[in-house]
């Protein structure tokens, strides 16, 4: 049994759902959670629902935004207060960016972006992929400890049936330290649909969708079905769609429940980036297109003809 | 100004990556090698700081294999002024990369005003090193960054975000920024940038000279395969305009039933 710390990040108050898949995946460790700033009662609720043991919330000057070296002093020295035995997050912006520096702080390993995990004999080994999912391997973690991991948000699934924890929530008084880096300014993006990374349906346009303005039939159809779009790297490529869309190996990797691949022929790359989807849909006007490999649904057509027509399905089916 | 860049040697994106027998790593033997992508970022942004600055020094450095020095070769071939390579085996994990540039800057004799680096090694995926090697150096970071003013010692960086939102950080060299695709657009090396990187200097060390050993090692790997293979789908066919609608309706309404997806 190990003695585990999750951090979680917060979106409007709430707790990330990856942290509740981590929590769920831990059952039968010791799993305590760390916050940055405040948490509602409703969230630790949410937090023991799932497994945790203690809640802590370390609070101080500096923390109010997040920064790598403030949130890594903070929680560096409220980890050394304890004895873990590993520190999990998930694999967000802000767990990719602050976790790799935290484990420095303690010459300790990193499993980065993990999409499963056990313990064996108390010893963590992971599943991960890499070269963007065209290979998995199992990584194991040695060096001194606390050992440190990064899971991928939507890949463990919400467990079924949570044990529940005590939730006790306490505050705790952190310090940020010196903070070189700090952010100016944050600015929004256009869209506020969630991140490709962590979308539950993504409507992705390729090479022929032919110019920028062609997305909209995309958006109309993500509209519906409430999904992110994203493009191919043909697309970004070509100025159709900026990089923060792009879904592949030189772009993001993806893993909705539902990938619709619209004028998308499926290179190796982009593949690899989207293959643990868990049903894909495919629209090509080229029966032979490689996408069609990976497909659960392929339709053979042209996506201008297509894509209007399964708005219009959808939203049938949908009662809107 | 030192400037240090971290770059990385890659399988091409096109390849097919297959497990080695004993499935300790992949196949490396057919395997055509480039400089990992987000590391041409890297690279550019230190030569246009150089442009703007012409006394600035910029030194690329590289941990893998001596087998090929591709990714090196080209970062001087588009400018880059010197090269170290820290010959080392293809798959070393982070801590371990991290730790060996650490010692190469440290024995290059000059102190960096600014570390560049790729935000990820397309072969691991790790986004790790970065990060780490900043630790390491007792310096700031930022990461994932895709837009970049220096003026005199105060850097402005953008990095994305979910969704593609910006954080906007300021700070002051010496720092380290891990760089995303949009950054900038990389140079093509000429054909006189190739002839010329042929005799610029490539200091070439071993693991231990940079004081890397097994010890080091914090990520182990084992078990590499071939992720499972989907069972093929259903095809269907709607080029034919009047049988659009039923092709697409059918679809749909095996996403609900079949799928339950929706």
């Amino acid at each position: 049994m190990a003695n585990v710390l999750v951090f979680t990040e917060t979106n409007d108050g709430k707790v990330k759902p990856v942290t509740l898949e981590i929590l769920g995946k831990l059952t039968g460790n010791t799993a305590d959670v760390a916050v940055i700033g405040d948490l509602a009662a409703d969230q630790v609720q949410v937090l023991a629902q799932y497994g945790a043991a203690n809640v802590h919330k370390l609070k101080g000057a500096g923390l109010e935004k997040y920064s790598p070296e403030g949130y890594s002093n903070a929680l560096s020295n409220f980890i050394k207060s304890k004895s873990y035995d590993y520190v999990f997050a998930g694999a967000t912006s802000t767990g990719k960016d602050l976790i790799p520096r935290l484990a420095a702080v303690f010459g300790a390993g990193c499993a980065s972006d993990c999409t499963n995990f056990v313990f064996e004999g108390g010893a963590f080994a992971g599943t991960r992929p890499l070269f963007a999912g065209k290979c998995l391997a199992k990584v194991e973690l040695t060096g001194p400890k606390p050992h440190f991991v990064t899971v991928r948000p939507n890949a463990l699934g919400m467990p079924a049936s949570p044990t529940a924890g005590a939730g006790a929530a306490a505050d705790v008084a952190a310090d940020a330290g010196q903070i070189r880096a700090a952010i100016k300014e944050i600015i929004k993006a256009a869209s506020t649909k969630v991140d490709l990374t962590e979308a539950n349906i993504i409507v992705s346009g390729g090479r022929a969708m032919k110019n920028a303005e062609n997305f909209k039939i995309l958006n109309d159809l993500a509209d519906v079905i409430g999904a992110t779009v994203g493009a191919s790297r043909a697309a970004v490529d070509s100025g159709f769609a900026p990089h923060a869309m792009q879904v592949g190996q030189t772009g993001k990797t993806v893993s909705p429940s539902l990938y619709i691949a619209c004028g998308i022929s499926g290179a190796i790359q982009h593949l690899a980036g989207m293959r643990t989807s868990k049903v894909i849909v495919a629209i090509n006007t080229d029966p032979d297109a490689p996408i069609f490999t990976k497909a659960d649904y392929g339709i053979v057509g042209d996506l201008f003809q297509v894509v209007p027509v399964l708005t219009e399905e959808f939203k049938k089916l949908l009662g809107k | 100004m030192n400037i240090f860049v971290c770059v990385k040697q890659v399988p091409d994106t096109e390849t097919k990556v297959t497990p080695n027998a004993d499935g300790s790593f992949i196949e490396t033997s057919s395997i055509k090698w480039i400089m990992n992508p987000y590391d041409e970022f890297a690279v550019e942004q230190a030569l246009l700081i150089k442009q703007a600055n012409p006394a600035a020094n910029v030194t690329v450095m590289r941990v893998g294999s001596v087998k090929d020095t591709e990714a090196l070769r080209t970062a001087m071939a588009m400018g880059a002024d010197d090269g170290i390579l820290v010959e080392a085996g293809d798959n070393l994990d982070s801590f371990s990369i991290a730790k060996a540039l650490k010692g190469a800057i440290e024995k290059s004799g000059k102190t960096p005003d600014l570390v560049f680096a790729g935000k990820q090694a397309i072969d691991d995926d790790c986004l790790q090193v970065p990060q780490i090697l900043a630790q390491m150096l007792n310096l700031p970071s930022v990461a994932v960054v895709v837009g970049f003013e220096l003026n005199g010692s105060t850097v402005k960086a953008k990095r994305e975000v979910e969704g593609g939102a910006l954080e906007v950080y300021e700070l002051a060299t010496p720092c380290v920024i891990a760089c995303n695709k949009g950054l900038n657009t990389p140079r093509y090396a000429s054909l006189p940038g190739i002839m010329k990187a042929k005799k610029k200097p490539l200091a070439q060390h071993s693991l231990a000279d940079v004081g890397v050993s097994d010890a080091d090692r914090r990520v182990k790997y084992s078990g590499f395969r071939l992720p499972p293979e989907k069972p093929a789908g259903k095809k269907f066919d709607a080029t034919d305009a009047g049988k659009q609608r039923d092709v697409v309706a059918q679809v749909v309404g095996l996403l609900r039933t079949e799928a339950k997806i929706i």
